[in-house]
């Protein structure tokens, strides 16, 4: 545990002198502000940047994570030959990139709504819910992005797959599920669309996010499943369950390979 | 004689009306001679005053078959013990204010009330509460009558356990006033109403419909707030309705309304607030009317106009963080329009500077009917996927109806 | 010290360490000698954990290393190509190791005065010559007195001077009795510091020995011509043969199993 706390020390002063993360919460900062000044409104502002956070955020935690530790395989061949656990490198390494993105977005995002503040109540249980999806799309995306280069030895290839896996999960994934939609549009298919929500977290992020903003509409639901669905903290508790599995299974997988991957 | 008619006509409406007061009033309470209501409107004069002391007073249905005033005072409480109308009112002139009618009990077989009018005029009723009354007010074939300040709280379950809070038939010149309605069936119910003027209401938490009317022709609208409805307003069949500076806030549901409107016609819906509502306005055969003013804000649908609603204008309202700002069944001529309204959707410029969008603006996203046909990819709202489309859809529209566009949107939000 | 039996290890269908048997010695400096691609590296590698056998295992000091990591506390490593992280100088990178290992109060910082390398200390490591880093790569693998240290290509980036510091140095640990693992292919500086050689081909342990049984065993009297002799000559003509593969000999005599095969 302490080596952990050692090997995050000084991957996060790594990290943060390589000024990418600086120019991360910086992004975040100069949007959400420019929000501000611009949509008028800390609601319009909220749904713009929760639509930029769906798609940004995974993104760069992907690509990032993947060039981080294509890159810093030096750091970990040193580790290695000292006296460190490779389970405690691998969850240094995480937890040393997920928590300065997880920070760079809070920060970036977050310093704006608390300079100029929310409009109403509800506004603040909204931001609540977008910085907390925020948070779990980074570590989900630097999870699969440790998956990734563990499993790829040519940085090259693992940037294209890297890369691939996002544009299947942020784009391609809803047009599949559309597609299907209409294919097989006699069918009931409330449930089975909740669960194709689950296998995605953006989608499930996504999901979360509409809870808060578009209730209404989704309070239009006719299946009772849906009513179920939304109308209770089962909702908000399953997507964040399903969030929460979304961290830790590419974590373990990434883990395993980690254990017996050769330097 | 003829030529004195007009004096002693006069001399009689003196006699009815401007006699001393107090002398003639009969005092009903528990420990005085008149322990009734029913005892104090037999010995009543016809125009007397009646003052109902603070009591629980339990009685057979009190029948006022005498233009009388009843007042309450204090706590006075009529109770009806759970099984029987507490009571009906046959006579014109009445007037009823300041009681507590408590408990009047479901009936399955008859429309039981806590106050009835049925077949008079000129009633005056004001200023009561209503607690666990089945029906609360109801009046039937009655004219000029005003409703005002009362207190309806049902406590039905369910919507055939619970009647209306205030249940008009076959009346006329009617004003609902300042009227509080909670836990009913509908809180207010017109059918076959005319010439009305309902005001300064709050009807929420009803089990159906916070107000609901049909064939009732030329009433007005003004300054109440319906909220929390079961399901929401509707209204229906009738024509020349005025509708304005209500609040349609937070009706949630698979059919719940801010305000539906179905055979509507020539009508006016003008600066209203429909706020957080399933569906803002649902437009079902609705023509010529004028909607105007009207802020729609955090709507899952502000607006759902179905194509066989014609020549119905929507200006200078407020279109602001809705799901879908308008939505319609079918991708058809529509001969309804939408001018100079405010669209916070609105991506377009104003180089011009003129204050309306150089480009028109299409409410109808292509996404929106989508949902329409398939319900279930309402879930894929706000996906990147599907943000795409509704702006390919934009660009070039294919299926989404050419005709509903705003083409003077507006540049800054109306008020 | 170290004992390595059958060592089975492949790179795809590449079979880099075929059932490699090999013992080191307390207090000894073992040379691995080789041609190219012969496996050197792959087994210091092994020995250090960075890449995990197929087959075979090392007991190191009597424990057997199974994804073991306590043991690299005695192991001081010195890699062909010092890669550091890029962003760290080398200070920081003596600091975090010390600060990995308990901050020990008794180092051995006598490279480091010898080297001269104070006024690097403070600078970016990318920033240095390759030499430059070489020599902070010795300092730190001789930095924390490890009871084995394992030295790849150890002098290959050094300037003569630095060179013969290194190598006394070597020599001076070797008789205070640290064990030394060391590849190079300057047969004069094996000839100056082995007490042990271990001939590689193919993936196993061609030849072991003293160099002195290698001389006799060849009749040459130089070191170089005798492992040129080693490459030409058969298996079996080679010193005892031993069946199983270890031998404990009192010469410390390790010949290579005779069963694998030739490609």
């Amino acid at each position: 545990m302490q080596t952990t706390a050692k090997v995050i020390k000084y991957e996060l002063s790594d990290v943060i002198r390589s000024k990418w993360i600086v120019l991360y919460a910086l992004f975040f900062l100069v949007v959400t502000e420019a929000l501000f000044q611009f949509g008028g409104g800390s609601a319009r502002a909220l749904l713009s940047l929760s639509n930029l956070v769906l798609i940004i955020i995974p993104l760069i935690s992907i690509l990032f994570g993947t060039m981080y530790l294509y890159n810093a395989r030096a750091f970990v061949e040193l580790l290695l030959t000292q006296p460190v656990d490779r389970k405690t490198l691998f969850g240094g390494l995480y937890t040393g990139l997920a928590l300065p993105l997880s920070a760079g977005f809070l920060a970036g995002a977050g310093l704006p709504f608390a300079f100029h503040g929310v409009e109403a109540a509800s506004h603040a249980t909204t931001l609540m819910t977008l910085l907390l999806s925020g948070v779990l799309l980074t570590c989900i995306f630097t999870a699969l992005a440790f998956l990734i280069a563990v499993t790829f030895e040519d940085k090259v290839r693992g940037l294209g797959v890297a890369i691939l896996l996002w544009l299947f999960f942020a784009v391609l994934y809803d047009g599949l599920v559309l597609l299907l939609l209409n294919a097989f549009a006699a069918y009931p298919l409330e449930q089975p669309m909740i669960a194709l929500m689950l296998l995605n977290p953006i989608d499930m992020a996504r999901v979360l996010l509409l809870l808060t903003f578009d209730v209404s509409a989704l309070m239009g639901y006719t299946g009772a499943v849906f009513e179920q669905f939304f109308g209770s903290l089962l909702g908000v508790g399953l997507s964040t369950a399903a969030l929460g599995v979304w961290v830790a299974a590419p974590l373990f997988w990434g883990w395993r390979l980690f254990r017996k991957k050769d330097f | 004689m003829t030529r004195f008619a007009p004096i002693s006509c006069f001399l009689v409406a003196l006699l009815v009306l401007g006699r001393p007061a107090l002398a003639q009033d009969v005092v009903v309470s528990p420990e005085g001679p008149v322990k009734s209501l029913s005892a104090a409107i037999e010995q009543a004069p016809p125009g007397g005053r009646i003052v109902v002391r603070e009591g629980v007073y339990r009685e057979p249905t009190v029948v006022v078959d005498k233009p009388v005033t009843i007042t309450g005072e204090g706590q006075a409480v009529l109770d009806g013990q759970g099984e029987r109308q507490i009571m009906t009112v046959t006579a014109d002139s009445v007037t009823v204010r300041g009681l507590i009618f408590r408990n009047v009990g479901v009936s399955f077989v008859e429309d039981r009330a806590g106050l009835k009018v049925d077949d008079a005029r000129q009633c005056v009723i004001e200023d009561n509460r209503f607690e666990d009354t089945f029906f609360g007010i109801y009046l039937a074939k009655t004219a000029h009558c005003r409703v005002a300040g009362n207190v309806l709280q049902g406590t039905g379950a369910t919507e055939t356990q619970s009647g209306n809070g205030i249940h008009l038939w076959y009346s006329k010149d009617i004003e609902v006033e300042n009227n509080t309605i909670r836990g009913h069936r509908d809180g207010i119910y017109f059918e076959f109403v005319e010439d009305s003027r309902i005001a300064g209401n709050l009807s929420e938490v009803n089990l159906r419909y916070g107000l609901h009317f049909m064939f009732s022709d030329r009433c007005q609208y003004r300054d109440n707030v319906f909220r929390n409805n079961d399901a929401g307003v509707a209204v229906m069949y009738t024509k020349h309705v005025e509708m304005s500076g209500n609040r349609f806030e937070h009706n949630w549901g698979s059919a719940a309304f801010g305000l539906l409107l179905k055979d509507i016609t020539d009508s006016r819906v003008e600066d209203n607030l429909f706020v957080k509502n399933t569906i803002g306005v649902y437009a079902e055969a609705a023509n010529r009317i004028r909607f105007e003013r009207n802020h729609f804000q955090e709507n899952g649908w502000a607006v759902k106009i179905m194509a066989n609603s014609l020549d119905n204008v929507f200006t200078r309202n407020n279109f602001i963080a809705n799901t879908f700002d308008v939505a319609t069944n079918s991708s058809r001529k529509h001969r309804s329009r939408f001018e100079q309204n405010y669209w916070d959707n609105y991506e377009g410029y104003d180089l011009d500077r003129d204050g309306y969008g150089d480009v028109p603006f299409r409410p109808v996203r292509l996404f929106s009917i989508i949902v329409e046909k398939n319900e279930p990819s309402l879930l894929l709202l706000r996906s990147f996927f599907i943000d795409v489309l509704d702006a390919a859809e934009r660009v070039v529209p294919s299926i989404t109806p050419e005709t509903l566009a705003d083409e003077k949107p507006v540049m800054k939000r109306i008020l | 010290m170290i004992d390595i039996v059958g060592i089975e290890k492949r790179f795809g269908r590449l079979r880099v360490l075929r059932g490699l048997d090999l013992r080191i010695e307390r207090g000894t400096v073992t040379a691995i000698v080789g041609p190219n691609a012969s496996g050197k590296t792959t087994l210091i590698k092994a020995i250090l954990g960075l890449i995990k056998p197929d087959g075979g295992h090392i007991v190191f000091d009597g424990v057997k290393l199974n994804g073991a990591w306590n043991y690299r506390e005695r192991i001081g490593y010195m890699p062909q190509l010092a890669r550091f992280p890029d962003n760290l100088s080398a200070r920081e990178v003596i600091d975090m190791l010390k600060d990995l290992r308990g901050r020990p109060d008794d180092l051995d910082e006598e490279l480091l005065t010898a080297f001269d390398l104070e006024s690097e200390l403070g600078k970016p490591l990318r920033t240095l010559s390759g030499g430059t880093r070489q020599k902070i790569s010795a300092v730190v693998a001789f930095l924390f007195r490890p009871d084995v240290l394992i030295l790849d290509e150890p002098t290959a980036g050094l300037d003569p001077v630095a060179s013969s510091i290194l190598k006394d140095k070597i020599l001076r640990e070797r008789d205070a009795g640290t064990t030394f693992i060391l590849t190079s292919h300057i047969m004069s500086e094996i000839e100056e510091l082995a007490d042990d050689i271990a001939f590689l081909l193919d993936g196993t342990v061609h030849f072991a020995g003293s160099t002195t049984e290698i001389k006799a065993t060849t009749g040459q009297p130089r070191l170089e011509r005798a492992i040129a002799q080693l490459l030409t000559m058969d298996k079996p003509a080679l010193g005892t043969p031993s069946t199983n593969g270890h031998s404990k000999t009192p010469e410390r005599f390790v010949a290579a199993d005779a069963i694998a095969p030739k490609p």
